[in-house]
């Protein structure tokens, strides 16, 4: 079986200070990866480098594209990247507002990838639309709202159907649930468990919260100052975690 | 005449916006960034428009102003004035006997021919910026032909409007390749766009010319199911009769009186002149 994405020996430097280093791991189709580590480690730094929104400094991104196979991602042309970030992968920001246009109606946001591949009917646009607010728990009579009306929780559902609508097959996730309250989490990890499983997506989610890669991944990296420290299955590394920095993670979990 | 180079700008000057329009002629809708001169005028009165003008003039034109389609306006005595002065040349409000035409906010209703320039005087050249505010984004997203967020407002105005409720400034693709803001022109001039006339925009504020070269292909962007509609006010002029021209509405009292009269002055005047008559047309005689 051909990886989804492969990543080999990706590093990027910020100066002399390494931002990630040496991080290679392969993605299957349907698996859903989990990056953990704590702040500074390099978790975000090497999820734009995957997106190709930071240029790494050596290494290579393999994703196997729908029309010509395994492409090297870095390597190939701006237009084919850019067109790759608005079909075939999806980015969910931390903050909801880096990733929707806040001026623009839910549906307009929800509408925006799929007029940007070439939908040119307003009806259908709409209907798309308001499926798939549906689909993540919005009502459909917020479709006219802009994002500044809705809440936290809604204005990062809402980001997760406009990065969907296209029907991606990779989606990068940083810190998904970051900066929402416990319940609300609780509720968007269950929206993204059922959608990860019934669209068969890949994704690859950073995050720092142990509890969302428990729920959510089925393979886990932690990194520490840029490197990967431990990696294996999620269950594994959680239970029966190698590494000291690991342990320290694990046990610094609170329990309620 | 007096110590002013011919058309106030030096040879030089003309000769560098020369090229800007040169370059803009060969790759139509691209905007071509030009080192935009202090004129003797506020920005918004159409600084663009006068130094593509003053470089597209030679002493033999004949010139014409427009400024929402009237010939008597601040605006229009002003710049034709402005080039009296400066370059001498014959100006006059007839469409027909213009070469070179300079306009703010209309295309003339009668049909431009081939040895005639138009120049729209431009205020944001770019179709893009209020919708995405970064200029090296909005550059990436022209070079790379990725026009989704234009939709997006259009998306917007039938989602709260229940129709495409951009009624000027409505934007057009070029030649099947550049999105382009043709000026604050009505959406009613839009198919006038694919014309005779060559057609040059200057925007003097933002330093950009571009062009559309006789006889390309302007098509008004749109959705299937809400095709582009060119408007106007469902009314014949009170003046002239005319049915087929651009109006503007006029209050007339407190009462609630009011008239529809052409804004392309010259048009209604020439119509008039030819005995057709409108409504409130006798009235306007005595």
């Amino acid at each position: 079986m051909t990886p989804l994405l492969s990543v080999q020996d990706i590093q990027k430097t910020y100066g002399a200070r390494i931002g990630c280093t040496d991080v290679s791991f392969d993605l299957y189709p349907g698996e859903v990866m989990g990056i953990v580590g704590e702040s500074g480690s390099g978790k975000s730094t090497l999820l734009n480098c995957l997106a190709g929104h930071l240029e790494p400094d050596g290494g290579r991104v393999i994703f196997d594209t729908r029309t010509d196979g395994p492409v090297d991602t870095l390597t190939m042309s701006e237009p084919e990247r850019r067109m790759l970030g608005r079909t075939d992968w999806a980015f969910v920001h931390q903050h909801a507002r880096d990733g929707l246009r806040m001026s623009v109606s839910a549906g307009g946001n929800i509408g925006e990838r799929l007029m940007a591949v070439g939908d040119r009917h307003y009806g259908a646009i709409r209907d798309k639309a308001i499926d798939w607010l549906g689909r993540v728990e919005i009502s459909e009579t917020r479709v006219d709202d802009r994002p500044t009306a809705f809440s936290g929780g809604m204005q990062q559902r809402l980001q997760i159907a406009r990065n969907l609508v296209t029907g991606p097959r990779l989606v990068f996730m940083d810190e998904p649930t970051g900066g929402l309250d416990v319940s609300v989490q609780a509720r968007l990890l269950d929206l993204l468990r059922g959608l990860v499983r019934e669209m068969g997506l890949s994704a690859i989610i950073v995050t720092h919260d142990l509890a969302v890669v428990r729920l959510l991944a089925d393979r886990l990296m932690v990194m520490k100052d840029g490197c990967v420290v431990e990696a294996g299955l999620t269950d594994q590394v959680l239970d029966d975690p190698q590494h000291a920095y690991t342990q320290l993670l694990v046990s610094s979990v609170l329990q309620v | 005449m007096n110590e002013y180079n011919f058309a106030y700008l030096d040879e030089q000057t003309k000769r560098m916006i020369r090229r800007a329009i040169l370059k803009g002629l060969a790759v139509p809708g691209y905007q071509v960034p030009f080192a935009s001169r202090e004129m003797p005028m506020p920005y918004g009165w159409g600084t663009g428009g006068v130094q593509v003008s003053a470089a597209t003039l030679t002493p033999d034109d004949t010139f014409k102003v427009i400024d929402q389609g009237a010939d008597d306006t601040t605006n229009a005595v002003s710049i034709r004035k402005f080039f009296e002065n400066t370059a001498g040349v014959e100006t006059t409000e007839e469409t027909e006997k213009a070469t070179v035409i300079q306009t703010r906010h209309r295309i003339p209703e009668v049909k431009l021919r081939e040895d005639q320039i138009i120049v729209y005087q431009v205020p944001i050249p770019e179709p893009l910026r209020f919708l995405e505010p970064r200029e090296t984004e909005t550059r990436k997203m022209h070079s790379l032909e990725e026009y989704g967020l234009m939709h997006v407002k259009l998306y917007e105005d039938i989602s709260q409007h229940g129709a495409i409720s951009t009624a000027y400034a409505y934007p057009v693709k070029v030649s099947g390749r550049y999105v382009m803001d043709p000026s604050p022109i009505p959406k009613f001039d839009n198919p006038k766009l694919e014309m005779d006339a060559i057609q040059l925009f200057g925007a003097g504020r933002e330093q950009r010319i571009y062009a559309v070269p006789p006889h390309t292909q302007v098509v008004s962007l749109d959705f299937e199911d809400y095709p582009f509609e060119a408007t106007k006010a469902d009314h014949p002029c009170d003046l002239c009769g005319a049915e087929d021209s651009y109006l503007d509405e006029v209050i007339m009292d407190d009462a609630g009186n009011r008239m529809f009269v052409c804004s392309d002055t010259d048009y209604c005047r020439s119509r008039r002149a030819a005995g057709h008559l409108g409504r409130l047309a006798e009235e306007d005689a005595a």
